[in-house]
């Protein structure tokens, strides 16, 4: 500031005459202007990062991190969950046959049942997902390899798909509907879930299969081409079906035209590609009872009936089924709740160094030399 | 205004250069030029008289831009990028994301380059269509500028700027003389004389005349020699030669001849003017160096982390993806593993181009264009006096004004004014000046103190200011020695009087010191009112005195006096004489021994306060004596041989046994403040060398009345040795004496070698506490910057406190910069306002210049410029310190940035087989450069301020981080990219973690890829915008605007791109319609985002207090302080003030210049004084702002004189910056 003594003879040391004696007057003086933006005086707030507000965040977030994570991990423990790998790996394995058998090219289904118990009932709506392993759905040829406007029903494009379908665009000359390799990698095991009653009766458990995909995806992504009312064997008339599938498009929910086609809700799960390589897919929806008395699913013996169409073995793949309750932070995730407690824990925990710290060093170098 | 017409006819530095772009006349060996003819003028094609310094018109702009645009190495890389995306195999992202941004970088770089051309073209434009008289058929028409001809005969007048080159053919005055100014080619502010060949001049204003000339003129070809022209010129059958003193160059303006007519020889661009500009060299900050090192790494280590994932993806794609046919096919089966790995890298790169940023430069050249104009608008460095603001001149060193090392400075009209004040005297052994309280103190003279009154004398300079009232009561006494002190005054001169009205005295003196000494005697009675050849007018005390004036013994270099020989009315003859006490005391009469004893001892306590002293004496001659001196001296002065010498010998002869009469004490005005920066830049470890071409003794007053040089000081050494071996010896010594006692330090079994070892080191010279000055002279200096002593000459100069170099020359001026930038590897800083120091301003790192002056070289050479000096202090303590603090931050947050964008892709790349899937949306990565997370980090980088201005300023040690590159270098990228890495690998497997099974709360899946990559975004959002706000010391509104702003953008753009709308019309590509919905509605989602901030955060925020709370930088401190202090409110603080230990030293100075005696004599220079009044209307005596000052339009330099005879001491400008001054022996005593 050894300067400020000129400055405000600068300010206003206007010399008489220095800028009239110019000219006639229209010389413009060429003083910068007064304004805080341009003499860089906005007014500002300057927080500093002192032990008054820093020590306080860590205990915050310590305090708040901690009770979070513990309501997570309860609320994920009090989640049930249930996991059934039906792949027949194992020679003891139900499903070893058909998954030694199996390939895409084989016609006929091959069926096996799997035995479970659950040991708890499962209450409320149960979810039932299809879970795979070692499947690359995130590789970036099988992502990009789909064709979102054929997808949204225009006929120019279920016609003539995108080239980033290739190689799986046509088919014996015809464009394939849905073209690419996610939609021609369809996951098509058919799942059934009985339950085994204790009378030896063998009660099939209702699987509502609507429901299961975002309401975006069936109501404004996916589209039939042709509107709702046409018919469907007729909009497809001149197209092929995807190489591995069995039916065509239009077979794939005949019975529901709501759930048949491009918006068939399997279908449309499965063009939701997962993130990873180890993923869970919606299935089907275990509606709870209506008398709210009994649990959806009672304790006891289920089988699930397996008709075993999705070869996995060539890629040591595993495909499991999952049935699980839901709460308001969805799924079982013991991850986050366990995550939300360390990091509140280590927070906490350095705040308590940092305040010992600043407390025994720290108060030394404030403040007290500056030299000049 | 004619500065501005002339900046805008010269482009800056970097800019376009217009002479690379002259037409293809390479080949011309010889111009032929007939008069009137342009017939036969045309058939050589000659260039016309139109300029034109923009690059572009409207059909070219495009392609040529764009051309110049993808020549820079970040431009092509992203076109290369760009070719690749077009390839299927290998594109792993679409075409727009990097279009894009490109095409947003093109445009705004485009955007700029068409407004500079624009006002090149306006200014093209104006100059252009200045209007010119021309000769045509026979008449005197106006036209345009841009169509005038070589050939063509035009009609200059008074206070015009000349055209083209001109042939002088005829002028109002007499001999054909003419007077120009040429400031604003050379920077010479004095006028100067053409005069035209007798035979032309003849030709006068008749105009039928001039259109009969048809003189062929065949001279050099175009060339950028402003000081040398040669050419012949062929009329009627005759031979005359032409040469420089003939010309008129373009650019120059017309002063004091009402009119001239001239023969267009060169025109437009092969103008000497245009021929000489755009020589600039572009400087880069070493910021900017950094940076491309740094551009570079990142690329290796993008090539690295290509190959990585490239190896991954063949080993992937042969264990793995082998078994994945059934789904995942090529599209031809012939792909195996290795190529698939081969095209993987490129997609990776493609990917990953990220981390080199493209849109890195173009932010870095926006802050810096508004550093430039936070410089330009500080209205506390603009001067209001002559109406100068500061100005960045370039836009591109800002940062490095907060590294500077060292200073260069100029002297005269840097630190010093170049005003003269005649501050005391000594008369017969009394001294008058100082000002004595009622007690007999001395009073401090300030603003305050009253002055004397001097209204009894009408014609006084109401300027003049003198405290000590008891000389004018000797004046009105009527002493005899006083009134004689003040008659020499007046008499004993080479100045040229104006009277413009009545009692309007203007002096026209070639040397400040003069003038300051007339106006003295002037303002005492002695009015020095008018000369003839022959004659001095004086009015003394209000009556007009008549002195005949027999004879001038001219100064020179040797002889350091002048004298003159007047006649009296009373018919007494006298000489009066004045010059370097040394000189002067020498030639004497016996009897003054005591009074010269006196007045010696005040001259030491004159030179002891800085003052430039002069010692007066006068000798009463014989009628005889003189006649017969006057006879030998007519006689000498017709002699062919010797003739110097001789004259030497009989002024030698004349000038003896004088009577002495006393001392005057000249003020050389420092400029305003400048100790005071001095002393603060010294704080702040800035090392000021003054490099001048003043005389040794001149240039150590100015260095102890800046305090550069101090009593305390333990030795201030003097080289000026003039041999090799005697500038080593004293080179040698002084090492010896400052490395000397300080070996004692160290363990005394150290061995020379060993101390010497460490004397090159700089924590060594820290040891040094002792204060150590070095002075070296020209000639020493020449011989010390040869090879083998540079060496020597960095350790010495580096190991003292000050160092001032005199009697340099532009030349060495530019190699000492260049010296201390090898060898010590600074940042450099040169400051100037002349000619004379354009080498230097050039060379060094940044180069500023003094404006508001008449000359105009050194500001058009330069990168800032500013008033004066005193502003050097805020530019580099606060504009500097800011702008440096601003981008060191802006480039660690911006690495950092995206290193924690682009890494995430390189962790998914393990998960998705190495098959270059992006974890992004297409449009996140489009836009988050350029849209979400451009406009925070670029408000931080303009507004930041760590500490405000006024403890920038009292902290001067807040400026060492810059010098010693604290804030942004290998380390500091290495930690911020580290930061980034860490981010980015938090940022990926945190989501990773929570979503392996997470499911939706209505039980729906969501560990979806879409999903996956709008928590991820979001996330990476929300971190970097905290995380500019950890950076963001100066939240203004603006800051506050752009970071929340731009987290609603974020979101607002997400949802729009998620819309249902977008979709139906463009379903391909926008295929994450309801992601955003879909995911963000979920708890969990934030939950994970939640995590992922604070976990990335946190760590930070701890490094950052435990580093401030253990081991707080000196900013830290100041910060602390500085909040403390803002709640308390604003306090009036103490400042030391500097102050000047008196000392007792001598020191004689005379600036003055040879020759102007003669032309006195000779009455070259006198003129009709009835022409001069009625060129000047305006007569006020303080400067217009205009720039053009009416002062100094009269003074008349005699061009003739040799130049290398003759070197300007304490006077402003050496003659040209090219031009070695003379380095002339002083005895120092």
């Amino acid at each position: 500031m050894m300067a400020s003594s000129y400055n405000a003879k600068d300010e206003d040391g206007h010399h008489p005459g220095s800028v009239s004696s110019g000219g006639p007057g229209a010389v413009k003086s060429k003083k910068p202007d007064n304004t805080a933006f341009k003499q860089q005086r906005l007014p500002a707030w300057q927080p500093i990062l002192t032990a008054g507000t820093v020590l306080p965040a860590f205990f915050m977030i310590g305090l708040i991190f901690i009770p979070i994570g513990i309501g997570l991990l309860v609320t994920s423990n009090n989640i049930k969950e249930f996991e059934v790998d039906y792949t027949g790996v194992d020679m003891s394995s139900p499903c070893f046959n058909c998954a030694q058998n199996y390939s895409w090219n084989s016609t006929s289904g091959c069926t096996c049942s799997v035995p479970f118990t659950l040991d708890q009932p499962f209450e409320s709506n149960v979810f039932m997902y299809y879970g795979l392993s070692n499947f690359y759905q995130n590789h970036r040829r099988y992502v990009k390899s789909r064709d979102d406007s054929q997808l949204n029903g225009d006929k120019s494009s279920l016609l003539n798909p995108s080239k980033e379908c290739e190689p799986y665009r046509t088919s014996d000359k015809k464009p394939i509907a849905p073209c690419g390799a996610i939609a021609n990698s369809l996951f098509n095991d058919t799942l059934e879930l009985f339950y085994n009653h204790p009378n030896g009766s063998r009660i099939a458990i209702n699987l509502v299969k609507t429901g299961i995909a975002w309401w975006t995806d069936k109501h404004v992504k996916f589209r039939n081409p042709g509107g709702i009312n046409n018919n469907l064997s007729v909009v497809f008339q001149d197209t092929s079906k995807p190489v591995n599938w069995h039916k065509a498009v239009y077979e794939l929910d005949p019975s529901d035209p709501d759930n048949n086609g491009f918006i068939n809700e399997d279908f449309i799960v499965w063009m939701r590609t997962a993130a990873l390589p180890t993923f869970r897919k919606l299935y089907r929806i275990i509606q709870k009872k209506k008398d709210n008395m009994t649990p959806t699913l009672p304790p006891g013996n289920y089988s699930l009936d397996v008709t075993y169409n999705y070869p996995v073995r060539s890629f040591d793949g595993r495909k499991r089924m999952i049935l699980s309750t839901i709460s308001w932070m969805g799924g079982k995730n013991p991850f986050l709740g366990i995550a939300y407690i360390t990091v509140g824990s280590v927070c906490f925990f350095l705040g308590v160094v940092l305040l010992i710290i600043h407390h025994k060093y720290g108060n030394r170098n404030n403040n007290a030399d500056i030299p000049n | 205004m004619a500065l501005r017409w002339l900046w805008m006819l010269v482009p800056g530095r970097g800019g376009w250069n217009p002479c690379s772009k002259s037409p293809g006349q390479a080949l011309e060996e010889e111009r032929h030029v007939r008069a009137n003819d342009r017939d036969y003028n045309e058939r050589f094609n000659y260039a016309d008289n139109r300029i034109k310094t923009a690059k572009y018109n409207v059909f070219t702009f495009l392609p040529i831009n764009l051309f110049e645009q993808f020549q820079r190495f970040a431009n092509a890389y992203f076109l290369v990028l760009l070719i690749l995306q077009l390839i299927p195999e290998i594109s792993s992202l679409s075409w727009f994301t990097t279009i894009v941004p490109l095409v947003l970088v093109l445009a705004i770089t485009a955007v700029k380059d068409a407004t500079d051309d624009y006002f090149r073209h306006k200014s093209d434009q104006q100059v252009n269509t200045r209007q010119s008289q021309v000769l045509i058929k026979g008449k005197l028409q106006n036209e345009k500028w841009m169509n005038v001809r070589v050939g063509d005969i035009i009609k200059l007048e008074n206070n015009q700027f000349v055209a083209a080159d001109l042939l002088l053919l005829s002028s109002s005055e007499p001999y054909g003389l003419c007077y120009i100014e040429t400031a604003e080619l050379d920077g010479e502010t004095n006028l100067k004389v053409r005069q035209a060949l007798t035979v032309t001049s003849d030709l006068g204003d008749d105009v039928e005349k001039l259109a009969d000339f048809n003189g062929e003129v065949i001279c050099e070809p175009p060339n950028n020699k402003l000081d040398k022209f040669t050419g012949t010129l062929y009329w009627k059958d005759n031979k005359y030669p032409l040469d420089n003193e003939k010309m008129l160059l373009r650019g120059c303006v017309l002063r004091n001849t009402e009119w001239c007519f001239g023969l267009v020889i060169f025109a437009g661009l092969q103008t000497k003017l245009m021929q000489n500009c755009g020589r600039t060299k572009f400087k880069r900050t070493s910021i900017d160096k950094l940076m491309n090192t740094l551009v570079l790494w990142i690329f290796g280590f993008l090539i690295c982390m290509g190959i990585i994932l490239a190896i991954g993806n063949t080993i992937w794609e042969q264990k793995v993806g082998s078994s994945f046919w059934e789904y995942l096919q090529w599209k031809e089966l012939s792909i195996n593993a290795v190529f698939s790995g081969f095209l993987t890298f490129w997609s990776y790169i493609i990917i990953l181009n990220t981390v080199v940023p493209i849109s890195l430069y173009v932010s870095v050249e926006v802050l810096r264009l508004g550093h430039s104009y936070f410089i330009n608008w500080d209205r506390r460095m603009y001067y209001s006096p002559k109406d100068t603001p500061a100005e960045a001149r370039t836009t591109t060193l800002n940062e490095e004004l907060g590294q500077v090392e060292f200073i260069f400075s100029d002297k005269t009209g840097t630190l010093t004014q170049n005003i003269m004040v005649f501050n005391k005297c000594s008369i017969n052994g009394k001294t008058y000046g100082d000002v004595y309280d009622e007690f007999g103190h001395k009073v401090d003279i300030t603003e305050k103190t009253p002055c004397v009154d001097f209204s009894f004398n009408p014609l006084m300079d109401r300027k003049f200011r003198f405290h000590d009232s008891s000389l004018v009561e000797a004046i009105k006494l009527e002493e005899p020695l006083v009134q004689e002190f003040f008659r020499l005054l007046a008499l004993c001169h080479t100045i040229m009087p104006e009277e413009r009205n009545e009692g309007e005295l203007v002096y026209q003196a070639q040397s400040p010191d003069e003038g300051a000494l007339v106006t003295a005697a002037r303002n005492f009675g002695f009015v020095f009112r008018s000369r003839t050849p022959e004659t001095i007018t004086l009015y003394e005390m209000g009556q007009a005195v008549t002195y005949q004036l027999l004879a001038i013994l001219d100064f020179n270099n040797v002889r350091k006096r002048m004298s003159v020989i007047v006649r009296n009315p009373k018919g007494q003859l006298k000489l009066y004489s004045k010059g370097a006490d040394t000189v002067l005391f020498d030639r004497l009469d016996p009897s003054n021994e005591e009074l010269m004893s006196t007045t010696s001892e005040h001259l030491n306590e004159f030179a002891g306060e800085g003052l430039r002293t002069l010692a007066l004496a006068y000798k009463d001659l014989d009628e005889d004596v003189f006649d017969e001196w006057m006879k030998k001296l007519l006689f000498a002065s017709t002699a062919l041989e010797n003739r110097e010498e001789k004259l030497g010998a009989l002024y030698e002869e004349i000038e003896q046994g004088m009577l002495l009469l006393g001392a005057t004490a000249i003020e050389d005005k420092l400029q305003e403040g400048v100790p005071e920066t001095i002393a603060c830049l010294t704080l702040a470890n800035i090392k000021i060398w003054v490099l001048t071409g003043d005389k040794l003794e001149t240039a150590m007053n100015i260095g102890y009345s800046c305090n550069m040089l101090r009593d305390d000081m333990n030795k201030v050494f003097i080289i000026s040795g003039h041999t090799t071996l005697e500038v080593q010896q004293e080179l040698r010594t002084a090492k010896e004496i400052i490395t000397g006692p300080s070996k004692d330090k160290f363990s005394s079994g150290l061995d020379m070698d060993k101390t010497e070892l460490y004397s090159s080191d700089s924590v060594f010279e820290e040891t040094i506490i002792a204060e150590y000055a070095l002075i070296i002279n020209g000639h020493s200096l020449a011989h010390a910057l040869e090879a083998d002593l540079e060496q020597i000459l960095v350790d010495v100069a580096c190991l003292c406190k000050t160092v001032i170099c005199c009697r340099v020359t532009p030349l060495q001026k530019a190699l000492v910069v260049e010296l201390i930038k090898r060898h010590k590897r600074a940042v450099t800083l040169a400051i100037g306002d002349g000619a004379n120091d354009v080498s230097m301003i050039n060379t060094a790192h940044i180069g500023v210049g003094i404006s508001g002056q008449e000359g105009m070289q050194a500001v058009l050479a330069s990168d800032y410029s500013f008033a004066q000096f005193r502003y050097l202090q805020r530019l580099l303590l606060v504009h500097g310190r800011w702008s440096y603090h601003r981008m060191c931050n802006f480039l660690c947050y911006f690495f950092y940035k995206n290193f924690a964008f682009t890494l995430v892709h390189f962790w998914y790349g393990f998960l998705c087989g190495f098959s270059a899937q992006t974890v992004y949306d297409q449009w996140f990565i489009t836009l988050f450069n350029i849209v979400y997370t451009s406009l925070p980090v670029l408000a931080m980088g303009l507004f930041d301020q760590d500490v405000n201005e006024q403890y920038s300023l009292h902290y001067p040690n807040l400026y060492r981080p810059g010098q010693l590159n604290q804030l942004f270098n290998k380390r500091k990228f290495f930690t911020c990219t580290l930061q980034g890495v860490c981010t980015s690998f938090i940022l990926f497997f945190i989501p990773y973690g929570a979503f392996m099974s997470a499911v939706r709360d209505d039980g729906a899946h969501i560990s979806d890829q879409q999903a996956f990559a709008v928590t991820i975004s979001t996330s990476l959002v929300i971190v970097v915008s905290v995380q500019i706000g950890l950076d963001t010391n100066y939240w203004t509104a603006v800051n506050h605007f752009f970071i929340w702003g731009s987290l609603a953008v974020y979101f607002a753009i997400l949802f729009a791109m998620h819309s249902d709308g977008i979709f139906t019309i463009f379903p391909n590509q926008f295929p994450f319609i309801g992601t955003a919905r879909n995911t963000l509605n979920q708890k969990i989602v934030w939950l994970v985002i939640l995590l992922t901030t604070v976990v990335c955060i946190m760590p930070m925020v701890a490094v950052r207090f435990i580093k401030a709370d253990l081991y707080p930088t000196q900013t830290d401190k100041v910060r602390l302080l500085q909040q403390a202090t803002r709640r308390q409110g604003p306090q009036e603080q103490n400042f030391r003030r500097v102050r000047r230990t008196s000392s007792r030293r001598s020191a004689y100075a005379f600036s003055h210049q040879q020759g102007y005696g003669e032309l006195i004599t000779s009455g070259k220079n006198m003129k009709v004084p009835t022409s001069s009044t009625s060129t000047y209307p305006l007569s006020s005596p303080t400067r217009g702002p205009a720039g053009t000052s009416s002062v100094n339009n009269s003074w008349v330099n005699d061009t003739s004189r040799d130049q290398t005879e003759t070197y300007n001491t304490g006077f402003r400008r050496e003659s040209d910056q090219n031009q070695e001054v003379t380095v002339e022996d002083l005895e120092a005593r």
